[in-house]
């Protein structure tokens, strides 16, 4: 019997880590309906921009108190998550503060107390936030598009991570009264410079006997454990998905030059064709040659977009940077580039689940563009790339407006009316103005 | 204009190659504001003796409008027409005044075959003046305010921020920033396309939007360089009638009046 918590414990470890694994192989799998992309290219710069604009956090200090608050919780929860090393040895093997018997006294000293100072930053970021977004009224925080799930999804993040905090120093405050009185089981390890003086004061009001105190700090060690397996897998229904995908965002990013947009191959083909005078136009492609047209010109559906937009729009946490700087979205206009992200990441849900219910994609009669992102939004765009600019993890929603813009062109001829006769004089008199080329430079004689 | 603008076919006929091809742009060539930032430009390089020439009725627009707006062919009907233009001239390097046309043939361009040297006209100016070719003395603004709106065809999209700027400090003038500047720049509400079609609906327009963070500074001078950018700020101070006391002047505008051409 002595055993049975050493077996729970594996048994939740396994199921915790093996629910998690199917989210990832979802996502993957999801991500990869897209269109295949080439951003394998300059693995040097890629490295380097991730470990800058992802671990280095650079593009967060722009806004500083968001910036601050952002880096205490990331820090924290990177380094807090080293201890989940030492609760699992000590959950299989029943140990007790495993990492003391390697580090040394010393070493586990400062790393129990570093872990301390860290979780009270946490709990400091974590609070903060929670009243940004619900009283201090951050108006890209307060936005209609967020009401509903992704503001309580916000705010549950939060009230998680405190809890967890919560957990951690209860854990440590216990432990350390346990060890001042040479409780059977804890001698002095650690340093637990923040419980002893915000917590364990605390705990002594209601002297607590030994045995309760042993239930507590067990209860908060699995409740520690069991809060980092559900947050883990709450992640995949959560924008805070960008824990893990900001990593992987930023090192596909597009490292061109945010006004170069890509050229379509199979256009410059056809307009060579139709250049060349030698050329036939109904010859038979050569023997072995690959028809290379595209299905389609540019995306009507999350089919049509390229893994990396795919990959984007399960990174993008919602933070709205992007639409508070959106000049279309200043200006009243329904564009908002966080809700063309948001959208996109529905639109490949609601494709995943018709994946999982039909083992492969049935035909819903639904599309990206019209059911989930409308006309008048991609028409707004004045592509002026505030929004990638401000995204802390590079992601690229112009890119996706851009995209569907193609497609309206393209595919179905539906461009504003004004635009279709700035596209004919383009055609026509090669400029987007009804002038004669002629007339080019008329200037130059005028005074 | 008082000089003569010599087209690339000239040069050719010579047998002889310019310095620099001043692409002007379809807004430089038609519209009848953007006409004097051309003209501006000119007088400044015939005043330095910049060897220069213009495509003139071969120059095409480089297909930008089309290309943001969604249409591939247009855009890359026009590109690969002005490739062949500009390889037929075996052109180096491209100056232009319009930061569209200056994204669009810099950086959509090599894709298709046209490899050029391309610079913004504030760039062109600025390498100018670091060869002490071009040299500004600011008399005619000295202290007096002026706020540089940021295109984001160069800014953002090009990462240039500074060549501008510095033209503008040369004329002695008492640069102010707005708060949404360099990166944090806002668009006129031009680009895209926009320009050419009404914008939806909303609160207001974006170049009212701009103009009123603009006027917020009470400027003498809002300074722009791209000509749609400058035809919307004068929509805007219009809107605001401000058009007595504020100007909008692209900066080769400003150079050319300092240096009384």
């Amino acid at each position: 019997m002595q055993y049975i918590d050493n077996i729970i414990f594996l048994i939740l470890l396994v199921a915790g880590f093996g629910l998690f694994a199917k989210s990832l192989q979802k996502i993957y799998r999801n991500i990869k309906l897209g269109r295949e992309i080439n951003r394998s290219d300059r693995k040097p710069e890629r490295w380097e921009t991730m470990a800058t604009v992802a671990m280095g956090q650079s593009k967060m200090g722009k806004r500083p108190v968001a910036g601050i608050l952002h880096l205490f919780v990331y820090v924290g929860f990177v380094i807090i998550n080293i201890e989940l090393v030492e609760i699992i040895v000590d959950g299989i093997f029943g140990t007790h503060r495993f990492l003391a018997s390697i580090l040394g006294d010393t070493f586990y000293n400062f790393f129990t107390a570093t872990l301390e100072i860290l979780a009270l930053l946490v709990i400091i970021g974590v609070v903060i936030f929670f009243i940004r977004r619900n009283f201090y009224g951050v108006k890209r925080l307060n936005m209609k598009e967020l009401f509903g799930w992704p503001k309580n999804d916000a705010n549950w993040i939060l009230i998680i991570e405190f809890a967890l905090m919560v957990a951690f120093f209860s854990m440590n405050a216990s432990e350390s009264v346990l060890q001042a009185r040479n409780t059977e089981g804890f001698h002095h390890i650690g340093s637990f410079p923040i419980s002893e003086m915000l917590f364990v004061p605390f705990l002594n009001i209601f002297s607590f006997d030994s045995g309760f105190l042993v239930f507590i700090e067990r209860g908060a060690w699995w409740f520690h454990f069991v809060g980092i397996l559900f947050f883990m897998n709450y992640l995949y229904y959560s924008k805070h998905l960008h824990i893990l995908l900001a990593f992987p965002s930023t090192w596909f990013a597009n490292l061109d030059k945010k006004g170069k947009f890509n050229n379509l191959d199979s256009v410059t083909k056809e307009i060579k064709l139709m250049m060349d005078p030698n050329a036939d136009p109904y010859a038979a492609p050569a023997e072995g040659a690959e028809a290379d047209v595209p299905s389609k010109f540019g995306a009507e559906d999350i089919f049509d977009l390229n893994q990396v937009q795919l990959l984007n729009a399960y990174s993008c946490t919602e933070c709205g940077r992007c639409t508070s700087v959106c000049p279309a979205n200043i200006t009243g206009k329904k564009l908002s580039p966080r809700l063309i992200l948001m959208k996109t990441r529905d639109r490949l849900e609601e494709v995943g689940r018709n994946i999982d219910k039909n083992g492969k994609f049935e035909d819903d009669g639904k599309k990206l563009l019209n059911d989930y992102i409308t006309k008048e939004e991609l028409w707004a765009c004045t592509t002026c790339n505030a929004c990638t600019e401000a995204c802390p993890i590079l992601l690229d929603p112009l890119s996706i407006i851009f995209e569907m813009r193609r497609f309206l062109v393209m595919e179905q001829s539906a461009a504003p009316q004004e635009l279709n006769l700035m596209m004919t004089n383009v055609e026509n008199n090669a400029a987007p103005w009804q002038y004669n080329q002629a007339d080019r430079l008329n200037w130059a004689n005028e005074n | 204009m008082d000089f003569n603008i010599k087209t690339m076919a000239e040069y050719a006929a010579e047998g002889k190659a310019p310095e620099v091809l001043f692409w002007v742009g379809c807004a430089g060539s038609f519209d009848d504001r953007a006409k004097k930032i051309t003209k501006a430009f000119c007088k400044i390089l015939n005043k330095i003796g910049v060897e220069f020439a213009v495509l003139g009725q071969e120059e095409s627009c480089t297909g930008d409008p089309a290309k943001r707006a969604g249409n591939e062919f247009v855009f890359q009907m026009m590109a690969l027409t002005n490739i062949e233009v500009l390889n037929a001239y075996e052109v180096k390097k491209i100056v232009t005044a319009c930061p569209h046309c200056f994204n669009t043939l810099k950086n959509e361009y090599p894709s298709l075959g046209g490899h050029f040297d391309v610079v913004h006209h504030t760039q062109f100016l600025k390498t100018l003046m670091e060869e002490g070719r071009l040299k500004i003395e600011g008399g005619a603004f000295r202290g007096k305010k002026i706020t540089f709106h940021d295109p984001c065809y160069l800014g953002r999209a090009n990462d240039e921020y500074e060549a501008p700027r510095m033209l503008l400090e040369k004329l002695d003038a008492e640069l102010v920033e707005m708060k949404r500047c360099k990166t944090n720049g806002l668009c006129c509400g031009a680009g895209g396309a926009q320009m050419f079609k009404e914008p939806e609906k909303g609160n207001k327009d974006i170049n009212i939007e701009r103009t009123e963070e603009a006027l917020s500074f009470e400027p003498k001078v809002i300074a722009t360089g791209c000509p749609f950018c400058n035809t919307m700020m004068t929509d805007g101070v219009k809107h605001f009638n401000k058009n007595e006391e504020v100007a909008v002047k692209d900066i080769v505008e400003l150079l050319a009046e300092a240096e009384d051409l």
